[in-house]
């Protein structure tokens, strides 16, 4: 026992000082062919990190804990990502994030402008659709995501230009508009499923048109502080016309079962209870943004 | 209107309770919303009243399992946390 305590009190001290010995004679040793002029240990902090890195490789203790380390790591990174998978597919997000720019360009003027465009239908190749860099009329999320981010940082510059900006009002702002927008696609996924309509409009689909109405946010936000309040309410009445028709329009082509070349042209019940989600969804748009952003123009 | 995530995450869980809540004898079927009177034949697309009763019918089944089991202790904690935050 007493032996026992011993060995394990000296194996200990061994241990202790096992790290205190090396900074001494071993950093020298080990710098003197890789690069000339270090003199101390604490020279530069460049120099601290490549001792330490080399000291680290030359213990093989340490060599066992960082190959141990990585396993581990590899092994977790796995598991997040079978879990990851169970909820959403990411496949299914990555084709939302496949764009080009000339895709984006085409969708902002398409977003500002939508009067002139014809054909609205979304194209499939083979039972899956295209992706937005094949086909205009494919909903994105880069759009929104990017679009989200530049308005709070014009949030942040509208609120500062008034003297009324500090670090909380901008986090606020971003979750008070991303609530809204989440929100609005619980609202749309229950106004969908009431009128029994069948589309294969996934969630993901649903915050992609309802985060574009964060391209008009901007919009809006520019104008009222270039122009003042003129310019907002000019601004906010052009964009929220125009994401009104680009809505409507994009609903309606993805909602509206008549174009299926099935054979069994009976008129859908739901047709009725289609147009007024569409028409629902599209009418909330301005409200929603005249609500998000008058506070910024004052 | 400031909102933040945990607020719509109370709103939420308020708005699935006050569902779970209602009766089915003592209330539905007074105000004709019970799930034995409205179901019509098949064939026919349900209206959106039948569409609704469903939904309620079927967050009450959901709910009642979830107050089974444990979940009624995170109800009472999230019901206590909001009470504390309104005070």
């Amino acid at each position: 026992m007493a032996y026992h305590q011993g060995y394990g009190g000296q194996g200990s001290k061994h241990r202790v000082r096992g790290p205190m010995v090396p900074p001494a004679p071993d950093p020298h040793q080990l710098f003197d062919d890789t690069s000339a002029g270090f003199p101390h240990a604490q020279g530069t902090p460049t120099s601290g990190i490549d001792m330490g890195f080399n000291t680290l490789l030359a213990d093989p203790m340490a060599n066992v804990a960082v190959a141990y380390g990585s396993s581990i790591a590899s092994q977790s990174k796995d598991i997040v990502h079978k879990e990851i998978h169970r909820f959403m597919s990411v496949n299914r997000l990555k084709y939302f994030f496949a764009v080009d720019t000339a895709y984006v360009t085409k969708k902002l003027a398409l977003l500002l402008f939508p009067y002139a465009h014809q054909n609205w239908e979304v194209r499939y190749s083979r039972d899956t659709p295209l992706t937005p860099r094949q086909d205009i009329n494919a909903p994105d999320l880069y759009i929104p995501t990017m679009a989200f981010i530049t308005y709070i940082l014009l949030a942040g510059i509208a609120l500062g230009l008034q003297q009324r900006f500090s670090p909380e009002v901008l986090g606020m702002c971003a979750s008070t508009a991303f609530v809204w927008v989440v929100i609005e696609v619980l609202a749309l996924l229950l106004s969908l499923y009431l009128v029994t309509v069948q589309s294969d409009l996934t969630p993901f689909d649903l915050l992609a048109y309802s985060g574009y109405k964060y391209v008009g946010m901007i919009l809006a936000v520019l104008g009222g502080l270039l122009f003042g309040s003129d310019g907002y309410y000019v601004a906010l009445a052009w964009t929220s016309c125009a994401l009104m028709y680009f809505l409507a329009r994009s609903l309606r082509m993805k909602l509206h079962p008549s174009l299926v070349p099935d054979g069994m042209g009976h008129p859908r019940g739901g047709g009725r209870g289609q147009t007024y989600v569409t028409l629902g969804a599209a009418a909330c748009q301005p409200l929603i943004v005249y609500w998000l952003t008058f506070h910024l123009v004052r | 209107m400031a909102f933040t995530l945990y607020s719509l995450l109370q709103a939420a869980l308020l708005v699935v309770n006050a569902i779970a809540v209602l009766h089915e004898e003592r209330f539905l079927r007074n105000v004709g919303w019970g799930t034995d009177q409205g179901i019509g034949g098949f064939g026919e697309e349900p209206g959106i009243k039948a569409q609704l009763m469903n939904l309620i019918r079927s967050v009450r089944t959901v709910m009642r399992v979830a107050i089974n089991s444990r979940e009624l202790d995170y109800n009472c904690v999230a019901l206590a946390i909001w009470l504390k935050t309104i005070c």
